[in-house]
């Protein structure tokens, strides 16, 4: 029996999140005596996939093939489907991000197994397999009891802590037979990022929101995003009246990131914002309205005008590190 | 309500044809829209005693906001002839408690409605449903929201295309027609990849699909009257997860307050106290 983790890389480099996810995977297999096996695909070096060891793998299939270099959800279902049955894995665990939303449901399908999505904290019971998932946009948290014989998981992001060990994992290499009716999307183009801060997987964020009144008010804030290694964000009305770019959108319906520390500066705090960022483990706002809901959610807060905070807070962390 | 409001047809539909879509047949496309049924987003939710359930006692139901701007793309998509969409119908898998949003959608400018007269206890179960009528009545372009704002799941969509072997792209920010093919871009992390995808498929949409979800105009709940909405009674289907309990989120201690002119304090309790810079 063994716990089977799908870690996903970003340009041959392991995701945070995968190290994350193989932690939790560890976590439970210590308790329910099983064995974890990671799952790669793409292009990944020996090395980079010896280090899922450390955080608890005690196996690492690796599948390299041209036909998966883009994510098609049908096909990586297949991949991960047929390891499943090969390993014998009664648990499936994905990250809770765009891939693993994608894949997770056709997985459920495919192999008749419940899935439990957006799940933090490790499982309340094993039999019953009971997990802690969000609901009602982090308002409540529910026990979902997962009922069939193979169990699949989406791990909220940043939700478990990181945990090294020292597991020597053996590497296997799997070839998988694609034919091409497998795989029915196909990506033309692609518009990426490179070198910069992924906003879903900083530990540090910085974000601005109306308060900020102009966009030409920003210097202040990105500066202090870089002096502590963070990445940039916006509330809605931001990226709506094009101050900031959509992809910094973080809410309800933008991005949903929890990172380790979330500065809200000059955002009021509305429902759908906090629906966004709740999951953060520390929230410090800055707002010149003392009794903006921002404060409700917030453990450090500062009262006052973010055009005159800002450049004050910069010149402290300058302080500091000096 | 008066019963006038809903026109039911409340007796199963007869299984139609299972005829087989070609994909070439591009100028008689069928859109469905996948409603999610949810507490207004500002609803504080409370629990029921015993924390078995949500209290439902004064919450206000909406279209989970996704699924609204999936409609609205959806009759954007259908407004422009060129793109050759017949019709647009919205599904929802829930009990009589969802007929005034069902009507609202159709109020906004779907054609027609589907119910399938079940709760929707759990995403396995909803999309087995869906799926089920989907055989029936054949579309070729699924649209479900990223999540709904209730159990946060984003797994109905994919377990729709998963049951019915069709392709499903998820996290969709973008759905066009060029030169009569559909055209998707897909949010990656970090960027986006504009992909081509086979008909008949299900595309899970996010932020981006439409600018601001349609409002129902005057016209449009005038004629949402007299539209019909199909009840379908539920196929069998063994749920696969089951909610035990509910928690609300532990009390947070009261946020700490620094002095705006004394910012440093703030760094201070960031090193040593949460220890987190």
């Amino acid at each position: 029996m063994s716990i089977l983790v799908f870690t996903e890389n970003w340009e041959g480099k392991f995701k945070k999140l995968s190290y994350e996810l193989v932690s939790w995977a560890a976590a439970v297999a210590k308790m329910n005596g099983s064995t974890v096996t990671a799952l790669s695909i793409g292009n990944v070096d020996d090395a980079e996939l010896k280090s899922l060891g450390g955080y608890g793998a005690d196996k690492i299939i690796n599948i390299k093939n041209d036909a998966l270099l883009t994510l098609d959800n049908n096909a990586y279902a297949n991949a991960i489907a047929s390891t499943a049955v090969d390993t014998d894995a009664k648990i499936v665990v994905l990250s809770n991000n765009n891939t693993g939303k994608a894949i997770a449901p056709h997985l459920s399908v495919r192999l008749k197994a419940g899935l439990g999505a957006d799940v933090s904290k490790l499982p309340v019971s094993l039999n019953p397999f009971t997990v802690y998932k969000r609901a009602y946009s982090g308002n409540a948290f529910a026990h979902l009891t997962i009922k069939s014989d193979i169990k699949i998981v989406t791990l909220a992001r940043n939700s478990f802590d990181i945990v090294s060990t020292s597991n020597n994992a053996v590497v296997e290499n799997k070839t998988v037979d694609i034919d091409g009716s497998q795989v029915r999307t196909v990506v033309n183009s692609v518009e990426k990022q490179s070198g910069k801060l992924l906003l879903t997987d900083a530990d540090i964020v910085v974000s601005g929101g109306r308060g900020m009144k102009s966009p030409d008010n920003w210097a202040p804030l990105v500066e202090l995003a870089d002096l502590i290694g963070g990445a940039t964000a916006c509330s809605r009305p931001v990226s709506d009246e094009g101050w900031r770019p959509h992809s910094e959108h973080t809410g309800q319906t933008g991005k949903i990131i929890a990172p380790n520390l979330y500065i809200a500066v000059g955002i009021s705090g509305a429902t759908q914002h906090i629906a966004g960022i709740s999951a953060s483990k520390y929230i410090v706002a800055i707002n010149s309205d003392k009794d903006a809901p921002i404060f409700e959610t917030a453990q450090y807060g500062i009262v006052g005008d973010a055009a005159k905070v800002l450049p004050k807070l910069v010149e402290a962390v300058r302080e500091v590190k000096r | 309500m008066s019963p006038c409001f809903l026109p039911v047809q409340n007796k199963q539909v007869k299984e139609t044809i299972n005829k087989q879509v070609e994909p070439s047949i591009i100028n008689s496309m069928k859109i469905l829209v996948c409603i999610s049924v949810v507490p207004d987003t500002t609803t504080k939710i409370k629990l029921t005693e015993g924390n078995a359930s949500i209290d439902i006692a004064g919450i206000q139901w909406v279209i989970n906001p996704w699924d609204e701007l999936s409609l609205t793309r959806a009759l954007e998509l259908k407004d422009d002839a060129s793109n050759g969409i017949n019709s647009v119908t919205v599904i929802h898998v829930g009990t009589t408690v969802s007929e005034p949003v069902i009507r609202k959608a159709l109020a906004i400018g779907a054609d027609d409605a589907i119910r399938v007269d079940a709760e929707p206890v759990d995403a396995y179960f909803t999309a087995a449903q869906i799926a089920e009528v989907v055989k029936k009545e054949n579309f070729d372009i699924i649209l479900c929201g990223i999540e709904s704002s209730d159990f946060n799941g984003s797994t109905v969509g994919g377990m729709i295309a998963e049951f019915l072997e069709i392709p499903s792209v998820s996290a969709v920010s973008d759905i066009r027609f060029v030169e009569g093919k559909p055209a998707l871009v897909r949010e990656i992390d970090g960027g986006r990849e504009n992909i081509t995808v086979s008909v008949p498929f299900a595309a899970i949409v996010q932020k981006g699909i439409a600018k601001e979800p349609k409002i129902a105009a005057m016209r449009g709940i005038m004629m949402a009257r007299t539209k019909p909405i199909k009840l379908y009674q539920p196929s069998a289907v063994e749920p696969l997860t089951e909610v035990v309990m509910y928690e609300k989120p532990a009390p947070k201690a009261a946020c700490k307050f620094v002095d705006a002119d004394a910012p440093r304090q703030l760094i201070t309790l960031l090193q040593n106290e949460a220890k987190i810079i």
